[in-house]
């Protein structure tokens, strides 16, 4: 009796996630079911994929055929170490989303929950198709399934105009992006007709033809992750989703943009050129400032985690673009550390922007508010989620100890190594691209302290604000799971780099195991401990033991009296909630410094105002510069074109007579 | 052009009345007249297909003279007649173009038809090859009088008289289509018909006329 495959595992994970969706059709409006039975199942389904993937990853590849898709042309699914690794991330981190949506669906407007069941499991089951996907038709084929089943998500309350026209952009980008996509695919067939990935690296590619390759496939799969200038979709859908599918999105699909760009880059492309490096770290350096700016500015909670995760994929852009400058020039130690970088980096991402996205829908449902403004206070009512967001904040604003640090400390260290290039005139720009990456990651943390501290801490800016409640218990169990992945990665990255080992191992013949596992699990250090070194448990350990020692010196030898007052009111008791500093009086310097990066409508109230309003707007400058004049453009040729419609019969029948006549008189023997 | 065996000349005489009925039936301002215009048209055509299988001895060169017959000098007309009856249609056609400004268009769309069918003609081997450019330019001149005219109905004559210069083009050039085709086609005009007189009291119903610059708000936006 043959045994069972990883792969094979993953095969029926797919179908169990189809299976729960389509049971969600038997009682589409029965929320009790849909949610609290097969949610729950979802979730179950999706530790067995992050089990299975964390078996597979370090093994020898499995394939498998499937006998369904066209005559002649059956799927071909293959698992390998970088499959593997994302298999991980989808697995790990929906389960986390599915255990919280189990207890956030609720008697609602929109969709059924039913159908919301099916789009929801469906989008899972195809984004884990889309990592076994061995051939261009399979992968294409998921990856729409995977865009349709997100449209229909983030449209789910599709009876307001924005989220409609939110879902419109989507779609309109992501299908853009999914031609590009596939024509990179069929340039990497090189003609040959063979569209199985096998085919596409045995290829070889001339320099010009891998280059077209390599430029369409991140622009396609860029407009899928929101890289500059295709990332316009990303603000506008996620805060129109429902908070686990913004989670989802977020942190599980933008990966698999992530995974096909390294597929193509890495693996079928073949020889890499070292300028398509600098395209990808000059694209990604530019959408991280782009992102984290703009997440400075935000006043809406689920729009600043939209813009903070184009600043992530741009870091992760940036990665990827090190790892090909590395890999052109044969420095595969080097690559290899930047890629675990990214790797690692899409983990801790996926970990910790799932969960704050879910905060803010505990937020949301709690509060029914989305604008900062209106919020404050809130870990009075909701510890438990406020405690929680704390360790994503601390993870993304990339502060040790959890996982997003040692992410961004990975990448800068691969930048400490780039003077080695053996490149004069590289050895110079990368390290300007380091400075940028780290004032990216000094903004982000500014952003994130701006997100935590307008929403949780502070006094209540709205009444109500008292009367929000907590998560409720299965909302809990899904946040402690993404909390604890991310103490968890940010604890002990060691354990996690040396299974990322095999997958480096695979695309470049190096990886950083031998290295991480000379020093022990405690000590992180990725090239040598001379170096640079890296204890997180140290720093944890040394943080609560400040921190405790600090609170015994309070509370026993200073006076040990505890009083309470309003928070931030700076012992000046006439300050009420309302003059606390906002959202935008927060982000005000960054709006002032960096102004030409924004497009602002303000309106200032002039003093005698008896009824003051402030105003502020902040616009993307990319509409106006390059969506509204092609919009336009494209408008004007259709109006062009509609002028031949004139109603006329006549003019119509002129059109077929002049046209007949022409042919006449051309086609002439 | 003396040693021009009889048939050929007999062929080439009912080509040009042919040739000249369609420039008369752009001339023509009633549809009664229009139709009876059409109706001889179809005779003529009927006698050229004749003179052909007289001389050829082609079996089915009969069977489609006596479709002609049936069809485009008595069953089609006699709808036509019976449609204009019930719909009341009185009134002369008015033209979109003056009719001398059509007849001058007319004139250079024969020489353009001509022109394009020279060189099919020497490529044919056919007795009656030389009518190939005047089966073209019944065509475009019936194609002519659809975009000139205003009512509904006499571009359904235009429409019918186009296919009586395909018809003259498919045998002066190929001794005519295979049996099955012109068959097929001689259903599809009949059918046509009979859907367009359905169109036409839908149309009056609608609109209370049958001019079609009623239609023109039939567009996006």
């Amino acid at each position: 009796m043959p045994s069972l495959l990883a792969i094979d595992l993953l095969l029926i994970a797919a179908c169990l996630w189809a299976t729960i969706g389509l049971a969600g059709l038997a009682a589409p409006r029965n929320t009790f079911f849909v949610a609290r039975v097969l949610f729950p199942l979802g979730a179950l389904a999706g530790l067995l994929v992050g089990a299975t993937g964390f078996v597979a990853l370090g093994g020898a590849a499995q394939t498998a055929e499937l006998l369904i898709g066209l005559p002649d042309l059956p799927f071909h699914l293959r698992l390998d170490n970088l499959a593997a690794v994302f298999v991980i991330l989808l697995g790990i981190v929906s389960a986390g989303i599915s255990i919280y949506a189990a207890g956030y669906f609720r008697v609602g407007e929109g969709t059924a929950p039913g159908v919301l069941g099916l789009e929801y499991h469906l989008f899972l089951a195809s984004m884990l198709m889309v990592l076994l996907a061995d051939d261009a038709y399979a992968f294409m084929v998921s990856w729409e399934v995977m865009a349709l089943s997100s449209f229909f998500l983030v449209t789910t309350n599709h009876r307001h105009d924005e989220i409609r026209r939110a879902g419109y952009i989507y779609l309109l980008v992501a299908h853009v992006g999914a031609i590009a996509i596939l024509l990179s695919f069929g340039v990497m067939t090189g003609g040959a007709g063979d569209y199985t990935f096998a085919g596409m690296r045995a290829q070889d590619l001339s320099p010009f033809w891998g280059s077209v390759a390599f430029l369409l496939a991140l622009f396609g799969f860029g407009a899928k992750a929101g890289l500059l200038p295709v990332h316009v979709w990303l603000p506008e859908a996620h805060p129109a989703a429902p908070s686990p599918v913004s989670a989802l999105m977020s942190g599980v699909m933008l990966k698999t943009a992530i995974y096909g760009l390294l597929r193509v880059s890495l693996d079928l492309v073949g020889t890499t050129l070292w300028w398509w490096g600098v395209v990808a770290l000059a694209a990604g350096l530019l959408t991280a400032l782009f992102g984290v700016f703009y997440a400075t500015v935000q006043s809406d909670m689920k729009r600043l985690l939209a813009y903070s995760s184009i600043e992530n994929i741009g870091l992760l852009a940036v990665g990827i673009g090190l790892t090909l400058i590395f890999h052109s020039y044969r420095m595969e130690a080097l690559a290899a550390l930047a890629l675990t970088a990214v790797l690692f980096h899409c983990l801790a991402h996926a970990g910790f922007k799932s969960l704050l996205f879910l905060c803010t829908g505990s937020v949301l449902h709690a509060t029914k508010q989305r604008s900062l403004g209106k919020l404050g206070g809130l870990i009075g009512p909701m510890p438990w989620v406020a405690w929680l967001a704390l360790a994503g904040v601390i993870a993304g604003a990339g502060l040790p100890p959890l996982s997003g640090f040692v992410s961004e400390w990975l990448l800068l260290q691969a930048f400490l190594f780039s003077p080695g290039l053996p490149h004069s005139w590289l050895n110079m720009i990368v390290p300007v691209a380091a400075a940028a990456v780290a004032l990216t990651a000094a903004m982000a943390g500014f952003a994130l302290v701006k997100f935590y501290g307008i929403i949780f801490l502070g006094q209540m800016r709205e009444p109500n604000l008292k009367d929000a409640h907590d998560a409720c218990p299965l909302e809990k169990l899904g946040l402690v799971w993404l909390a604890g992945l991310t103490l968890l990665l940010g604890v002990l990255p060691g354990t996690m780099i040396m299974k990322l080992d095999a997958a480096t191992r695979q695309l470049l013949g190096k990886g950083l195991a031998d290295r991480v596992a000379e020093q022990g699990w405690w000590l992180l250090a990725p090239i040598s401990p001379e170096r640079a070194s890296y204890a997180p448990v140290l720093f944890l350990i040394t943080i609560a033991a400040t921190l405790l020692f600090g609170r015994w010196i309070v509370r026993t030898l200073y006076h040990g009296r505890v009083r309470h007052s309003p928070a931030w009111d700076c012992g000046y008791h006439f300050q009420g909630p309302r003059a606390q500093d906002t959202a935008e009086g927060f982000s005000q310097p960054i709006r002032r410094i960096f102004g030409p990066m924004f497009r602002m409508q303000r309106h200032f109230p002039s003093i005698r105002d008896r009824a003051p309003i402030y105003t502020v707007k902040v616009e993307d400058h990319f509409w106006y510069w390059l969506y509204l004049p092609i919009a336009r453009l494209a408008g004007g040729i259709s109006a062009l074109i509609a002028r031949v419609q004139g109603g006329r019969i006549a003019v119509y029948l002129m059109y077929s007579f002049v046209t007949l006549i022409l042919l006449l008189l051309v086609a002439r023997p | 052009m003396t040693s021009m065996p009889l048939y050929a000349q007999l062929i080439n005489l009912c080509a040009a009345v042919i040739l000249l009925l369609a420039f008369a039936m752009l001339a023509q301002r009633r549809v009664v007249q229009l139709v009876d215009l059409f109706a001889l048209q179809g005779f003529m055509l009927f006698l050229a297909t004749l003179v052909m299988a007289f001389k050829t001895g082609q079996h089915h060169l009969f069977y489609s003279a006596g479709l002609t017959l049936v069809l485009k000098v008595i069953l089609l007309p006699w709808i036509l007649h019976r449609l204009v009856r019930q719909l009341h249609i009185k009134g002369e056609v008015e033209p979109l173009i003056n009719i001398p400004t059509t007849m001058l268009i007319g004139l250079v769309l024969v020489v353009i038809a001509f022109n394009v069918a020279m060189p099919i003609s020497q490529l044919s081997s056919t007795i009656a090859r030389g009518t190939l450019g005047i089966a073209l330019a019944v065509v475009m001149l019936a194609f002519l009088m659809m975009i000139t005219r205003r009512k509904a109905i006499t571009q359904v004559v235009g429409f019918l008289a186009m296919e009586n210069g395909l018809f003259l083009a498919a045998t002066s050039a190929t001794y005519g289509m295979p049996m099955v085709v012109e068959l097929g086609i001689a259903l599809d005009v009949l059918v046509g018909m009979i859907i367009l007189g359905v169109f036409f009291f839908q149309i009056r119903d609608q609109f209370d006329s049958l001019d079609i610059h009623h239609m023109e708000q039939l567009k996006e936006r």
